[in-house]
């Protein structure tokens, strides 16, 4: 087991270093002579200015010299200096993490578990009329932009109803402390996890179904049959297991977009994360804190896709043993 | 006798709308005994697991009894709800079934699949269960049963999977016992390892069992009664030595005829005659598993230093159980594998080394015909360009190679219509001559059929074997048989070469091999063919 | 083909994506003619409501501009962005996934790690960075979506060729003497084209949403109306004008949805094993 992280974690540092490297790039591609833009960033586009910089960041070297400057660099934690916002772009970001961590663990966990659970329902009920609700609002859900869905959960739960808060992460000027805090954060977090997971729970609801669906057709379901065994037992304990590993797979390979799919949840609901960060970046055409923040995000999927390889572990003997 | 444990009476089951026919079974009846063991004998489509399935109440969606009794312990068995049923599945009746790799759930240790057996009808204590578990494995003879029962599925051998599955269906002793093909998946010598199980458990336990099976040998082997089914109907019933004996219907006459003797006459002679193929010093390893860095690699070797020749006009046979390496010896020889070290000399150019335009060449003179009907002909292409396409490849005009494709359409037996047509229009047998046509279309001198015959019906089977003999003689071409069915060797072969884990134990004579087998492997082997010593006893 | 269409028509859904994409094309098509006026101008007072004048049904947004014509010009980028995205993502693809499954061994190895990074990636994050990085215009739009959606495809084609490579009918074209490139053409490809055209019809489908997404958040091409854009410039006054944001968004959900449930009857109406269920 130990061994199995270890080698994850190898082949995720060589991933992360490809998007360093990928990001070093982008930087040279972006218009203009970087220290030019840097030097607009700061706001002090003057000749003399860009010239130092220049010498700073070591734009007069090679450019593979230049790679390595970045990627030691990254090494100590260091992801460049933000100019519009007068801060390193490592600290802006430690700053938001917290946030976006957060809003799109709570995602995850509820549309893995609303969706599996709805799959579960209607693959057991299939062509029935709550098969065929559920299927239905899967699909809707699933072509639903999920900025659109945000701002029409705003415009019904806190405009119109005035239920839940549509704005922030916590009670501005509240300062609540303790439990109290964590009630009013967890109010906070109901519009912007739902609306985000609500996409990945039509995706899982739908593989749920498919698959349970399939492995029900299985032979070992008739051995199970056979025994004389309760089809609720048959479709927990044979049907169910089965039917999950492809889920499992799917949801590792869905972390991506949910990650990504959280800059737009951030901006709509004001949600201090990095998503909103990465959008106060692109109105201010920041590029280093554009892709330090692409970078981190890249980090995260990569740590989803290893809770979801180590989940997959847990429930397939055959990659445990083999 | 006494009362029949179970008597179907004029059972009728019907197929979804746009099935080739209306009923699956039409009208069946037949009585089960306790202590006796029937068969129940067809080919595919048939209807033969039909009933079986219906009294298991287990048959598939959209397929449902329409009339008729399945009478068990004096109760119709159609009228029973599903709860009564299933206190009766795994108590009453057991089934076993035909794929012993997807009949276990992969995911679950087998003593707890065995327990689940004891926990759907409320028995025993779960610590209880796991003891059971473990007497059960050591009476279906697993080796090392406390072993076995931690293992998962995948751990085990098909044969020990089979018999975890019997193990799961003795463990309430009940009244019966299906077996769905059971051991159709298996290799021979399991085979019979596995019929001998179900006999002796059958005898010790007093069980009536239903025996499904496409194969006769399997009959002469097992059964006390058979009832021979086609359409869906049964046309003859009787005592096992009735019915293979004196088989009153012409549909049983033509099955048992169709049967490859396990005869093999003395050929003449094949030295002196000018060798086209020769093998030597073959071999090929597999690496599996061993992932990028860690992981250990196994390493199989799966041609041993594998010597072989083949003179003109002569068909060579190589057999094997599953894993010997005869399919890799014949995918060698025309190179879909690459051969790690040796020399194959094809009329005396060595053709194991060459690439590029050079094997191109060299595999015209070599060709090969596939086991797979269904997977075989590409399902988007007309037959007439699949024949075409090899002789187009080597520079024959489209026009040239179409008016060759029609006569190599006559030549296996086919309408030269055929050529317009696409493959899924034809049945396996016609789809196994599309496929005997291409693969002399570049007028090989050699052909390799790997198990062309295996996936065909037995009356199929003889009349593609039959072809392939003429032809053989008409266009004096040699043909090396790889095969995993002996008696199939025993008909069309002159020599045989006879394989286990990658290398060759024996090489001889059909006749020699079958008469006087030198290896223990052999002797094995041809001892586990069922219905050899009916035979054998019928002969002498 | 008669066949096909039976069995497309079967599904219900499928028949009602159908009529809807219909009208979403057909809209697009006739744009210029049913609203000749760029949908850029002012032609009424601000914050119009919908359903007060006749002559704009949707009603205005925050600089008077008509928002029904705004729809109709916007299906135009989401049709044209998505279709030629797509057929970008798959010329990537295609090519990529065939070679890795015809050739395996180290091809496959270096193809599949390549692949799998792209996959890694958080892919709406790469397309927001490289549409800002290359300047937000139509062509950078759609290669930034190109770029982001071409792996599930070379992951599909991978495995159907690795699967079919190994067919016996393969096989025997290798022995007839074809060479590779016959045998990738005639005898692999067109056997993967039906996973291959249900994927691609639900990438098109992804493709609109990623662009409404990327104009919505500002990174649109700034010369074209677009769904997102109205969306993204609305969001700010959605306590005031609701109908700013909800329209654009039932236009993008129904052409979505649409092309969705033309993926689930093509996939009815190509694959055959499910239809023969029960046998």
């Amino acid at each position: 087991m130990l061994r199995f992280i270890l080698m994850r974690l190898g082949k995720a540092a060589i991933i992360l270093i490809a998007i360093l490297t990928l990001n070093f790039f982008l930087i040279h591609a972006a218009p203009g002579d970087p220290a030019a833009v840097m030097a607009g960033e700061a706001g002090a586009a003057d000749a003399k200015f860009i010239a130092q910089l220049r010498e700073q960041f070591g734009l007069d070297k090679p450019l593979l010299t230049q790679l390595g400057i970045y990627l030691k660099g990254v090494l100590q934690f260091d992801l460049g200096f933000s100019y519009r916002q007068q801060m390193p772009v490592a600290d802006l970001i430690l700053d938001r993490l917290p946030a976006t961590l957060l809003l799109t663990m709570t995602a995850f966990v509820i549309s893995l578990l609303l969706g599996t659970l709805a799959g579960v329902l209607a693959s057991a009920r299939v062509g029935k009329w709550s098969d065929t609700a559920i299927s239905t609002l899967a699909l809707l859900f699933y072509a639903t932009p999920l900025y659109w869905a945000a701002l029409m959960a705003v415009l019904l739960f806190s405009v119109y109803f005035n239920w839940l808060p549509g704005f922030g992460y916590e009670t501005v000027g509240a300062n609540y402390t303790g439990f109290r805090r964590a009630l009013d954060i967890g109010q906070h977090l109901i519009l912007p996890a739902t609306t985000l997971g609500l996409f990945f729970m039509a995706v899982y609801m739908r593989m749920t179904r498919a698959s349970m669906l399939e492995v029900s057709q299985l032979d070992f379901v008739k051995t199970a049959r056979a025994k004389g065994l309760k089809s609720s037992i048959i479709q927990r304990r044979h049907i169910f297991r089965n039917a999950m590993l492809p889920v499992v797979t799917l949801a590792g390979l869905q972390a991506g977009q949910l990650v990504g799919g959280a800059v737009l949840t951030e901006t709509v609901f004001a949600w201090p994360g990095i998503g909103r960060l990465m959008f106060e970046a692109l109105a201010q055409r920041d590029y280093n804190l554009l892709l330090g923040v692409f970078f981190v995000s890249a980090a995260m999927v990569l740590l989803f896709n290893l809770i979801t390889d180590i989940l997959y572990r847990f429930v397939d003997p055959r990659i445990r043993v083999a | 006798m006494t009362e029949p444990v179970l008597s179907i009476k004029n059972l009728k089951i019907a197929l979804p709308e746009g099935a080739d026919r209306d009923f699956a079974v039409n009208d069946i009846s037949y009585d089960l005994y306790a202590g006796e063991i029937l068969c129940i004998v067809g080919e595919s489509g048939s209807g033969k697991s039909m009933s079986a399935n219906a009294t298991m109440g287990l048959l598939p969606d959209l397929v449902r009894p329409v009339g008729g009794e399945i009478i068990f312990e004096d109760t119709d068995l159609l009228k029973l709800s599903e709860a009564q049923m299933m206190d009766l599945r795994g108590k009453k009746i057991a089934m076993i079934f035909q794929e012993p790799m997807s009949a276990l759930n992969p995911l679950m240790r087998v003593e707890d699949q065995i327990a689940e057996v004891f926990e759907a009808h409320g028995l025993l204590a779960p610590k209880e269960r796991a003891t059971r578990a473990i007497e059960l494995l050591t009476e279906v003879g697993i080796p090392d049963p406390e072993k076995a029962a931690r293992a998962y599925p995948f751990q085990l051998s098909g044969g020990q999977r089979q018999r975890v599955m019997i193990a799961m269906a003795l463990a309430l002793e009940p009244r019966m016992l299906i077996a769905d093909e059971p051991t159709t998946a298996l290799d021979v010598t399991t085979q019979a390892q596995i019929l001998e199980l179900i006999r002796n458990l059958q005898e010790k336990h007093g069980m009536a069992v239903m025996f499904i099976t496409h194969d006769f040998g399997v009959v002469a082997e097992i059964a006390d009664r058979v009832a021979v089914m086609q359409y869906g109907k049964i046309v003859e019933a009787g005592t096992a030595d009735a019915v293979l004996d004196n088989p009153q219907h012409e549909y049983t006459q033509k099955l048992i005829a169709a049967i490859p003797k396990l005869a093999a006459e003395a050929s003449e002679e094949t030295a002196g005659k000018t060798p086209i193929l020769e093998v030597e010093g073959l071999n090929k390893t597999y690496v599996t598993g061993g992932g990028l860095l860690f992981s250990k690699p196994r390493i199989v070797h799966a041609v041993n230093d594998v010597n072989l020749t083949l003179s003109e006009g002569e068909t060579l046979g190589i057999v094997g159980e599953s894993g010997s390496g005869k399919s890799s010896v014949g995918r060698c020889l025309v190179r879909l594998m690459q051969p790690d070290s040796g020399t194959v000399k094809l009329a005396g150019h060595d053709m194991a080394q060459l690439s590029g335009e050079a094997l191109r060449e060299a595999r015209k003179s070599i060709q090969m015909i596939f086991q797979d009907p269904y997977a075989s002909l590409n399902p988007r292409s007309k037959v007439g360009r699949i024949i075409a396409e090899g002789p187009m490849a080597h520079g024959v005009s489209k026009q040239e190679a179409y008016a060759r494709a029609v006569k190599l359409l006559e030549l296996v037996d086919l309408d030269a219509l055929a050529i317009d047509r696409y493959p899924h229009e034809f049945s396996g047998g016609q789809r196994q001559r599309i496929g005997i046509a291409r693969a002399l279309a570049l007028e090989p001198r050699v052909i390799i059929a790997d198990e062309a015959v295996s996936a065909l019906d037995v009356s199929i089977q003889a009349q593609v074997l039959d072809l392939l003999a003429e032809l053989k003689e008409r266009l004096n071409l040699a043909l090396i048989f790889i095969t995993h069915d002996l008696r199939v060797a025993a008909q069309i072969c002159d020599r045989i070469a006879v394989m286990q884990k990658g290398r060759v134990v024996e090489l001889g004579p059909a006749h020699a091999i079958f008469n006087n087998p030198q290896s223990d492997y052999t002797r094995t082997l041809i001892e586990a063919i069922p219905g050899r010593e009916k035979e054998l006893a019928a002969a002498g | 083909m008669a066949d096909f269409w039976k069995r497309f028509a079967r599904n219900r859904g499928a028949v009602i994506g159908l009529a809807i994409l219909a009208v979403v094309i057909l809209v697009a098509l006739l744009a210029p003619l049913l609203f000749p006026q760029s949908p850029w101008r002012m032609v009424q007072r601000p914050f119009l409501p919908p359903f007060s004048m006749d002559q704009y049904p949707l009603g205005t947004d925050a600089l008077g501009r008509d928002v029904i014509s705004g729809l109709a010009y916007g299906a135009q980028v989401s049709l044209l962005v998505g279709l030629v995205s797509t057929v970008a993502a798959l010329l990537i693809g295609i090519p990529i996934g065939a070679l890795a499954g015809y050739f395996g061994g180290w091809v496959d190895d270096a193809l599949m790690r390549f692949t799998e990074f792209f996959q890694t990636v958080p892919s709406f994050a790469l397309a927001i960075v490289l549409v800002a990085i290359f300047q937000p215009s139509i062509e950078s739009i759609i290669a930034a979506i190109a770029i982001v959606s071409w792996p599930p495809v070379a992951r599909l084609v991978r495995g159907e060729v690795l699967s079919l490579r190994s067919r016996e009918y393969v096989e025997a074209a290798i022995l007839s003497g074809q060479s590779n490139l016959t045998i990738i053409l005639r005898q692999v490809l067109p056997n993967t084209i039906s996973p291959i055209i249900v994927l691609a019809s639900l990438m098109v489908a992804t493709a609109i949403l990623l662009e409404s997404s990327l104009s919505f958040l500002g990174l649109g091409d700034p010369n074209l109306m677009s769904w997102g854009y109205m969306i993204g410039a609305a969001r700010t006054v959605i306590r005031q004008a609701w109908w700013l944001s909800f329209f654009p968004g039932v236009a993008i959900l129904l052409t979505v949805l649409a092309l969705n449930l033309i993926g689930e009857g093509l996939n009815d109406a190509l694959n055959p094993r499910l239809a023969r269920r029960g046998k």
